[in-house]
């Protein structure tokens, strides 16, 4: 694990609380509307991976690009997309980002620079790369921020992007969330290298392992990774240690976890870590009850929005096939 | 204007769009100046004139070249991505099927990705069974590009401007040995539309309707033809998919008679689905089955005796015609 000493700004440590609530609130709504039966779609709980989601999208810029993948719900609260086309979307709704045609694998929504969301593990490195690329060809100065798990490290992009990545020193930050499974297969059945970090040295490139549910040692590694980047001096793989504490996707089993790696991931949740931060840095508890009677609120709202927004309209699967069916 | 081959065509296109437009740039192995400018010499004398940057020579990554193309695309570029040889499109199908081809859709329309993939490939060039096939069906299978290929050096100049300015993607083939093929030249700005097929040749007996390579036999085989009596119309598709339907069926309803020609493999090919919609649409005015013409269904030989006897013969192409007119 990486070393970082240095403390984070009160506001900063105040955004990043606010975005790991908004992730961690959306994922308990989405969970209980499943288990009251209100919907019924492949949701992919995020559940112990919050404060890592959070703390990157708070090192980014607005218009930072980011492209995360089907376990992407903390990606895209914590950057802001807007929450009742979120839940249209995620709901099949006409409201949704994408017309409900994208579903909860597809989030997309590039005005809050969520660029892509795949549902093919580890296909998002590549075209991270590309937009990357983009800004590398105009000077935009923008950043780009791949999200992925410990499974995508294994597929044959992961390593072509890598090394491409590093190449042209593009401006992109590969955030590998490991959350120690691959679906159902656990980190050491997939992988016999002790962690993901160390294969950036491989491409000749800056890597990170650093544990994920510290705020105090993720968000200054994120911080780092994202201004290297965009200093231009490349790209920059940050291993983010972390739990996955639900099954692959609402509903499987996970009763394949052993005993004593559910109580390791009890011990480390971040959201108790987190809460502990804050009162050391002197925040109230008031405050930080607010801030999440504040979010529950606006995630109501929101799902109502959804639950009671139109369906698309039929004719929607004929358009956006090409251009000429917009 | 003078002749130019279908190599300096594919090169004025690229040239002249990259002039008028910043964000247009070429990926791809070797493709810049230090390689010589690209295995077939398409993107020659580009890097002098745009930088390495707009030039890019890759590493052999075919799934970081298209994943790179499709991001920059998301972003609001127009890459030009060079596959070097058709049957490596199986190294990255994923970022051409699952997100080139389906980003505009699945978005609900916020993200079109408006990428040229170039591609070469052809039987009769002695490269075996990995570095000849032509691919197309695979991706005329897919929802959300166009499939390109042209036939004449003139085509291939209006073509990729069109591709190039196309806001969806392009699979853009390219036939190894149609490179030499020389043209007048159709001079700056000229565009092909996508969606328009071409009639290479006016008949009233019987439509062969091809694309690519193949037109080159369909012409050769529809001149003999004249002499016997049998007027062939031959159809170039340019655009393989969407394909110009109206033209191809304005056709059969006049000539009452349709074989397909491909280079590809005959089962499950192109000309299958075009059989299956003539037969549908033209089946009052059509005067016998819609006749379909492949390459063998096996992998494209490397010894040239079987590499030629694997290829569509010009043969065949006539005694399909016979036997369609009732004359053989």
């Amino acid at each position: 694990m990486a070393e970082t000493a240095k403390e984070i700004d009160r506001d900063k440590l105040l955004d990043i609380y606010t975005r790991t609530m908004k992730v961690n609130r959306t994922d308990e709504k989405f969970r209980e509307l499943l288990m009251q039966g209100k919907v019924a779609v492949m949701y992919y709980c995020v559940r112990g991976q919050e404060l890592v989601s959070a703390a990157a999208m708070a090192a980014l810029e607005d218009d930072d690009y980011v492209v995360c993948t089907y376990r992407g719900q903390g990606e895209q609260t914590a950057k802001g997309i807007p929450i009742k086309k979120w839940w249209g979307e995620c709901l099949g709704k006409a409201t949704g980002t994408c017309k409900g045609k994208g579903g909860t694998m597809h989030i997309t929504d590039p005005d809050t620079g969520i660029m892509v969301t795949t549902g093919v593990v580890g296909s998002g490195i590549p075209i991270a790369n590309g937009l990357a690329m983009a800004s590398q060809n105009n000077g935009d100065g923008r950043v780009t921020l791949v999200s992925f798990g410990d499974g995508a490290a294994n597929i044959g992009g992961f390593h072509e992007a890598m090394n491409m990545a590093q190449l042209y020193k593009l401006p992109v930050v590969f955030l590998c969330q490991n959350n120690r499974y691959g679906e159902h297969t656990a980190f050491a059945d997939h992988t016999d290298s002790p962690n993901i970090g160390e294969r950036a040295a491989g491409y000749g490139m800056k890597g990170i392992t650093v544990d994920g549910n510290d705020v105090n040692q993720i968000y200054p590694a994120m911080e780092e990774a994202v201004a290297h980047a965009r200093r231009g001096k490349g790209p920059v793989l940050v291993e983010a240690m972390c739990y996955r504490m639900m099954g692959h996707f609402f509903g499987s089993d996970f009763s394949y976890m052993p005993e004593e790696h559910l109580a390791e991931m009890k011990a480390e949740d971040p959201l108790p870590k987190l809460r502990k931060v804050m009162l050391e840095r002197q925040f109230t508890e008031e405050e930080l009850d607010k801030i999440v009677a504040d979010i529950d609120a606006e995630i109501d709202e929101a799902v109502q929005h959804a639950l009671d927004a139109p369906l698309p309209d039929t004719d929607e699967i004929y358009k956006d096939v090409l251009e000429e069916t917009a | 204007m003078g002749k130019i081959t279908m190599t300096q065509a594919l090169n004025l296109a690229i040239d002249e769009a990259m002039a008028e437009d910043d964000g247009v740039f070429c990926l791809g192995e070797d493709v810049s100046a230090k390689q010589g400018g690209g295995v077939f010499k398409v993107t020659s004398g580009l890097t002098e004139k745009y930088g390495e940057n707009r030039i890019r020579a890759t590493p052999i990554s075919e799934t970081a070249i298209i994943g790179a193309a499709v991001g920059a695309a998301l972003a609001g570029q127009r890459p030009i991505a060079e596959i070097m040889l058709m049957n490596f499109v199986g190294v990255c199908m994923d970022q051409i099927v699952n997100h080139a081809a389906k980003l505009r859709f699945m978005s609900g329309g916020q993200t079109p990705c408006p990428i040229v993939i170039r591609t070469t490939t052809g039987v009769g060039v002695g490269f075996g069974g990995q570095h000849s096939d032509m691919l197309e069906a695979w991706f005329a299978h897919v929802a959300g590009m166009h499939v390109v290929t042209p036939s004449n050096a003139a085509d291939a100049r209006g073509l990729m401007r069109s591709a190039i300015d196309a806001n969806d993607p392009v699979v853009f083939i390219e036939n190894i040995l149609c490179y030499g093929l020389e043209s007048e030249d159709p001079g700056e700005g000229y565009r092909v539309p996508l969606g328009k097929a071409a009639v290479a040749k006016e008949g009233s007996d019987i439509s062969l309707i091809t694309y690519g390579r193949t037109v080159l036999d369909a012409l050769e085989v529809a001149g003999e033809m004249e002499k016997e009596g049998v007027s062939v119309e031959v159809i170039d598709l340019r655009t393989i998919a969407p394909y110009d339907e109206e033209t191809v069926l304005a056709s059969v309803n006049k000539t009452g008679r349709a074989i397909t020609l491909h280079e590809a493999v005959r089962p499950f090919g192109v000309g299958a689905e075009i059989a299956a919609n003539i037969q549908e649409k033209c089946w009052d005015k059509l005067k016998g089955p819609v006749r379909r013409i492949g390459g063998t269904f096996s992998a494209v030989p490397f010894a040239s005796h079987l590499e030629q006897a694997w290829i569509p013969q010009k043969s065949d192409i006539a005694n399909q015609i016979k036997a369609s007119v009732g004359k053989d």
